[in-house]
Parts: C-alpha cells; structure tokens; sequence
C-alpha cells in the first residue's frame, strides 16, 4: 500500500510508472524503486523460500546486508532485491532454495 | 584493472562519510568518495523527524534537510562521489578493491576514511524468520523513502529511540501500532519520543518480550509475554495480537569487515554494538593513514557521526599538508567541543566515557608497540 498523503512529506503525487513481471503477472512500480519495495506494495511478502527447509523468507533488513529478499531477476538467481532497481519489463521470480545458474543459462538462449 | 587515484579515498556517502569529504575537499585535497549504493545521503533521507543537540548541531531540523544540505556542500567542494561501487577489498598496504557496473578498479589513496555504517541487530524467538518480521530501519526505509507501508498492523520491539521514532513515522505512514515491547523496566529512549507515542494512544510494555510470531506463510499474530527479574518469561502473563507486521529496534551493530581487513586493532564495547576499531582524537586506527568516521567506529547517532566525519577529514587533509596546524588545530578544537555537547547529559555521558576508553586503548596500543602517540594532539 502507497503512503499517497503524509502529514511532514510532500504527498506523493504523480509518479512515472514502468510495469515488471512477477512469476509472470504484470505489475506496476514507480520507475527507480527497489524491486522489494513494488512488491510490497503489490502485498506481495513471501519472496524465497530456503534450500533445506523450504521456509518462506521475506524483507529483512532493507539495506543489502541480509539476503533474505532474494529473488531471480532477469534469470539471475540470488538478486538481492532491495537494493535492485525496478526496470521497464524486468522479470521477477519468486526464488525456491538457492536455484540453480541454469535460469539464467536459460534466459541467454532467448 | 582500471586505477582510480586520490589523495583521501572515503568509504561510505552517509553522514560521516559526506562531513569527511567536505572538510578534505573543501581543504584542497582531491577526494573520492564510494559508496555501494544508488544514492548517497546514507540513513538520512530517511530521518523525517528533528534532531536534537544546540543549534550548532542544526537541532530542530529534519534529517532529510540536513542531507540535502550536506549533499549540497560536498557537491560545491568539488568532491567525487562513486556511486553503485562496492568496495570489497582493502589490504593492510590500503590498496583497495572496487567493483563498478561490472568494471574492476583498484584504488590508490594516501589516506583512508571508511565511514561503512552499522546494520540492524537480528533477535530470534519462534518464528522470527517470517516474513513480516522486519527491522525497525527496514520499515522506516520502506514508508519515508520508498513511500510503501510494510504493513497494517505493527508490533514494534524496543523502546531506544530507534523504536520509539519508528513507531511513530509507521502512524504518521497510516500504519496501526498496536504496542511497544520493551524487556528493561523502563523505556530505553528519550522522553520526549515516548511521550509522543503516549499520547497517540499506543501502550509500551516494558519488563515484557516477544514470546513467539505465528503464521503459516507470513506473520498472522504475536504474542507477549512478561519478564521476571531475572528476564525469565512469566508463565501465565501472555498476551496476543492481532498484526501482521513485527519490527525489531533491538540495537544495531559497526559494519567493521573492511576494518578487520585492513588490520587495524580492536576494543569490545558491547555499549557501542560489539567490536570497534581502536582511533585516536583525529580518529585515525592502529594503521598509519586509515582514518574511521561514524557509526563504525560505535554505534551513536546522525549528529556526532557528522562530527567524527568532520574530525577524519580535517585530520587527513592536515596530514597531508593542506591545512596548516594552526588551522587544523582550530578546526579540530570547535568539533570536539560539539561533540563534547552531543556526548553529554543523561544519555551522552555514557557514550564519552565508552569514547575516552577506546582512545585511551589507542594510545596504550601506540605507546607498547613504540609508535609515536598522539602525534597531533
């Protein structure tokens, strides 16, 4: 959900859009913002799961340092999408364990 | 490999970093400033609420404000500033690693600032790793920066002003906080800050702690539970709620990797987060010409980050000669009275004491291994 009004910033206003994939689906983001944070937005949480234990995983720490928010970006596993810039049809996977660098193999054959 | 040169290389664009390349730059010194990410500024763009200090401190401006005009400043004082440039390298003989849009560079500087940071405490109780728990800073990025709310309903642990502050950016947000949890019998941060809390309404639990989050996929509900004196949960004292977002203001901790592995000398200060490197009052570590500045060198605030910045950037420019050591003395004399101010008082008087011991540790480090102490003092 957007903070559109704010009682000390400006309020938000009119933002250039771009649209992303998620697990296909297309998604709206404002341009420059960290993928993380359009998903947010988006009320999506879940964004990997682990290697062992498949258990879900989420934001942390907002700042690059704890790589919980990792997701396959543009066929690249383990983008650390906080601090990963949204662009104009990027693709933006849900990443189950580690996943595998084949993803990416796969994106160069295209 | 590419070389970049300069006369001082600055780790960090945040408040320490940005103070230390105004000062060496704006001596003459040509300075680069690096930083990993998309915009400098650091945590301050995210600081919308006022500081606090004397005016010299610019108390009662928001911290986004000062940003800009730090920003401003070091843009004026010709500094370069390397942005979405990771440092992941810096060797005992200061030769540095950089990495830039896929491009290798080595930099070589005659002096070193690194001003890296500190990052969240993480505290663990059952459930801890869902998504929804997040730290305090991580949901304060989130709503002032990024403009996005982490969530609708907030339980937010730790009363320091981290928690307190938060809190009340989240209701500002549009966010419900429905509690502050708090293990010690009394609030951790100012008053002021938990006053405004108080009076929007929200409880603060002190002398309780996070019993356990649960949810199948992501944070659905939390419960409490109260503490004895030994900090032993009381059976029998728990309380749940309804949230579906939990943020930890559990302390925060110096990024001090390069610091490590440059090999400078370290004291344990667990008041300042752990681990931080021994300086001097120019703030310069066990290694000739690597200068600290910041959160790094101990956990404070915006405000005496900027003054540690502002003394590693005078004390490097003066080491290299472009400032005389009369100007430099004076420069140096006016920052350390500032910082004096900021380390006073009920809550500062602590932190000086933990900041006399780690320069007292320098210089019983310099004196047994035959260095020249306090060559500026």
């Amino acid at each position: 959900m957007r903070v559109e009004k704010h009682p000390i910033l400006n309020d938000l206003g009119e933002q250039k859009k771009v649209t992303f994939y998620y697990n296909g689906r297309p998604m709206e983001a404002i341009e420059g913002e960290p993928i993380a944070a359009a998903l947010m937005n988006a009320g999506i949480r879940v964004f990997r799961t682990t290697a062992k234990r498949h258990e879900p995983r989420g934001i942390f720490c907002a700042i690059g340092r704890c790589t919980d928010c990792m997701m396959i970006v543009d066929g690249i596993p383990n983008t650390r999408t906080c601090v990963t810039m949204v662009k104009e049809g990027m693709r933006v996977e849900k990443q189950e364990g580690l996943a595998s660098l084949n993803s990416r193999q796969e994106e160069e054959k295209k | 490999m590419k070389v970049l040169t300069a006369d001082v290389a600055i780790i960090g664009a945040g408040s320490a970093g940005l103070s230390a390349a105004y000062q060496a730059a704006s001596a003459g010194a040509d300075v680069l400033v690096i930083d990993e990410n998309k915009r400098p500024g650091g945590q301050l763009f995210k600081q919308i609420h006022k500081f606090f200090g004397s005016r010299e401190h610019q108390a009662g401006t928001r911290g986004y404000i000062i940003g800009e005009q730090l920003l401003q400043k070091v843009q004026e004082s010709g500094a370069r500033v390397m942005l979405d440039s990771l440092v992941y390298g810096l060797l005992p003989d200061k030769s540095m690693g950089v990495i830039s849009d896929g491009v290798n560079y080595s930099v070589k500087a005659k002096k070193i600032i690194i001003a890296a940071g500190a990052k969240e405490n993480y505290m663990a109780f059952p459930g801890s790793t869902l998504p929804g728990v997040m730290g305090a800073g991580a949901a304060q990025t989130m709503i002032n920066v990024n403009r996005v709310l982490p969530g609708k309903r907030v339980l937010m642990v730790g009363s320091g002003n981290v928690g307190l502050i938060v809190s009340y950016q989240l209701m500002q947000a549009g966010a419900d906080v429905v509690g502050i949890v708090e293990g010690a019998p009394k609030i951790g941060g100012y008053g002021v800050h938990a006053g405004k809390i108080r009076r929007a309404g929200v409880p603060i639990y002190v002398g309780h702690t996070i019993k356990r989050v649960f949810g199948k996929e992501e944070v659905e509900g939390v419960e409490i539970a109260a503490l004895d004196e030994h900090w032993n949960m009381i059976p029998g004292t728990e309380q749940t709620f309804d949230v579906d977002t939990v943020c930890l203001a559990v302390g925060l901790n110096p990024m001090t990797e390069l610091v490590w592995m440059v090999g400078c000398q370290f004291d344990f200060i667990p008041q300042f987060g752990g681990h931080v490197p021994l300086h001097d009052a120019n703030m310069e570590t066990t290694v000739e010409g690597v200068y600290v500045a910041g959160d790094v060198t101990g956990v404070e605030e915006a405000s005496s980050a900027m003054e540690e910045g502002n003394m590693a950037g005078v004390a490097a420019a003066e080491a290299l000669g472009y400032l005389t050591t009369e100007e430099a003395a004076q420069k140096k004399a006016q920052i350390r009275q500032r910082l004096n101010t900021l380390r006073s008082g009920v809550f500062g008087e602590g932190r000086r004491k933990n900041k006399e011991k780690q320069i007292a540790d320098m210089e019983i480090y310099r004196q047994q291994n035959g260095k020249e102490s306090g060559s500026h003092e």
